[in-house]
């Protein structure tokens, strides 16, 4: 039985002016636990829409979405979102801020404080406990939040285009160091983004989502193991294969004489 | 060392336009001073102990008004902000009282408070109340999104969640407010004991008045005008390290 069961799902808004928008159109998906999915496309496929939904921040128009079974209704710390803006309480330290999620669990304040500098060190910023966000850097501030994800020890990260405000090579180190921390703490990870290299690097497999109406147009398996070489022919094969697919790729108009 | 020079600079034309302007207008030294007159009477003052005295008065009034005002308008501003049900049938009511001058309330606060301590409180409070009130409001109403969803998501529930990240999260927008509310109230401190207190600054003018005494009324108003320019700094102060707490671009 699939962990993640996303069954028939639609979802509709309504603009200012009236008339009717498909974010989602019957969308079905399954994911094991422990895989790495990440949502693939261009703006307005409905890839952010459908981790909202995945996390219980909003509901669908039609069709169900089970995590373990139960319908998702509402948001859960057992499954814990990642936002593009960090998300950080810039009023708490740094410390603070990865033992938020803990107070509402009731742990008892050493325990906490234990649990949160340990996740720092996961995430390499022990020496920062006791800085502020605005202190730090964005890709800081991004490890900051993995850290308090993680602090909750929840089974699913989902994870909302979580470095497309950071500098390219920022954006490639922390895509490695995520790969491995989450392969590591064994957790489902949920990823949405637009960068085709991204998804690459990351994903066990990738969900290629389109607009008008949004929907997934097909799921690429990647089969490229443990830590990944962008710069490997098969890397390089599994990018051509989703370039194909967004109709990116010019076709070939060469002819060839022996 | 720049900014130095432009107090001093500002400071000389004063000086120099406030003399020009005594000596010319042939005044009686009672009814208009002259700067040196108003440095003697601002010493008489505060040989005798009486402006000491009056500024303790006037900011322990401040004080209690202002922060009343201050811890009342932001609790009704979150909770207000946050059901923006009742918040619409509030704001036309709100929108109706924030541009009357709390002294044309005189008569009415007189009639339920009667004279004395009470009037330049209530008038304080007045003051304060609104910009605090419609800047909390507003800045709950514009929170980002994101600090509601990670308290969804992490469970914390309806009424700890104004506490722990409703307030802090937008209190750099209400100490814009809070700001703004200052200013208003120390304007209004003066009116306020003028009905009927028996200390203050405001009782100072009222006093140097019906004493002929413009010297003092002069120095008192001087008074006032540094008192408000240091709360000023001090709140400016405080604002501007909760800015760069926040992460915020500074306010220009």
């Amino acid at each position: 039985m699939s962990y993640i069961k996303v069954e028939d799902v639609s979802r509709h808004f309504v603009r200012a002016d009236g008339t009717s928008f498909q974010a989602l159109d019957h969308v079905n998906l399954e994911v094991r636990q422990g895989e790495f999915i990440c949502l693939l496309g261009p703006s307005g496929c409905g890839k952010s829409t459908l981790l909202n939904i995945l996390a219980g921040f909003e509901g669908t128009s039609e069709g169900d979405v089970y995590i373990d079974g139960q319908e998702v209704k509402k948001p859960s710390p057992k499954y814990v979102t990642i936002f593009q803006n960090y998300g950080l309480l810039p009023w708490r330290t740094v410390l603070k801020n990865v033992e938020l999620g803990l107070e509402e669990q009731d742990v008892p304040r050493d325990e906490r404080e234990k649990i949160a500098r340990h996740y720092l060190e996961v995430v390499g910023l022990q020496d920062f406990a006791d800085s502020h966000p605005a202190e730090l850097s964005g890709g800081m501030q991004q490890r900051v939040a993995i850290a308090r994800a993680l602090a909750v020890d929840p089974e699913i990260i989902f994870m909302d285009e979580p470095f497309a405000a950071l500098d390219a090579l920022t954006r490639m180190k922390l895509q490695d160091e995520v790969s491995a921390i989450c392969r590591e703490q064994h957790k489902t990870i949920i990823f949405v983004t637009h960068d085709i290299d991204e998804a690459v690097v990351l994903a066990d497999r990738i969900v290629v989502m389109t607009p008008n109406p949004g929907h997934i147009k097909t799921v690429i398996p990647v089969d490229l193991h443990g830590r990944r070489d962008r710069t490997s022919p098969d890397f390089w094969d599994i990018r051509e294969k989703i370039f194909e697919c967004f109709s990116l790729k010019p076709e070939d108009k060469t002819e060839y004489y022996i | 060392m720049q900014k130095v020079r432009y107090i001093g600079g500002s400071l000389v034309i004063l000086l120099a336009f406030w003399q020009i302007v005594a000596s010319l207008g042939g005044w009686n030294e009672a009814l208009f001073p002259s700067p040196w007159g108003t440095l003697r009477g601002l010493g008489e003052l505060i040989a005798s102990g009486v402006l000491a005295t009056d500024i303790g008065a006037s900011l322990g009034r401040f004080a209690l008004g202002y922060s009343s005002a201050v811890v009342l308008a932001m609790a009704l501003g979150l909770v207000l902000g946050w059901y923006k049900g009742i918040w619409n049938y509030l704001n036309p009511l709100a929108q109706v009282l924030r541009p009357v001058s709390p002294v044309a309330w005189l008569p009415f606060i007189v009639l339920f408070f009667g004279i004395g301590e009470m009037p330049a409180l209530v008038i304080i409070f007045i003051a304060a109340f609104f910009p605090v009130l419609l800047a909390t409001v507003a800045a709950v109403q514009g929170m980002d999104a994101v600090y509601l969803k990670v308290a969804r998501n992490f469970g914390i529930g309806q009424p700890q969640i104004l506490g722990k990240i409703v307030f802090p999260a937008v209190f750099p927008r209400i100490a814009t407010g809070l700001h703004l509310a200052l200013g208003t109230a120390w304007v209004f401190l003066v009116a306020g004991e003028m009905a009927g207190a028996q200390s203050g600054l405001g009782f100072l003018i009222i006093d140097a008045r019906n004493n002929l005494r413009a010297d003092w009324l002069m120095a008192a108003i001087l008074t006032i005008g540094v008192l408000g320019l240091a709360l000023d700094g001090i709140v400016s102060y405080l604002e501007s390290h909760i800015y760069r707490r926040w992460g915020l671009a500074r306010r220009n």
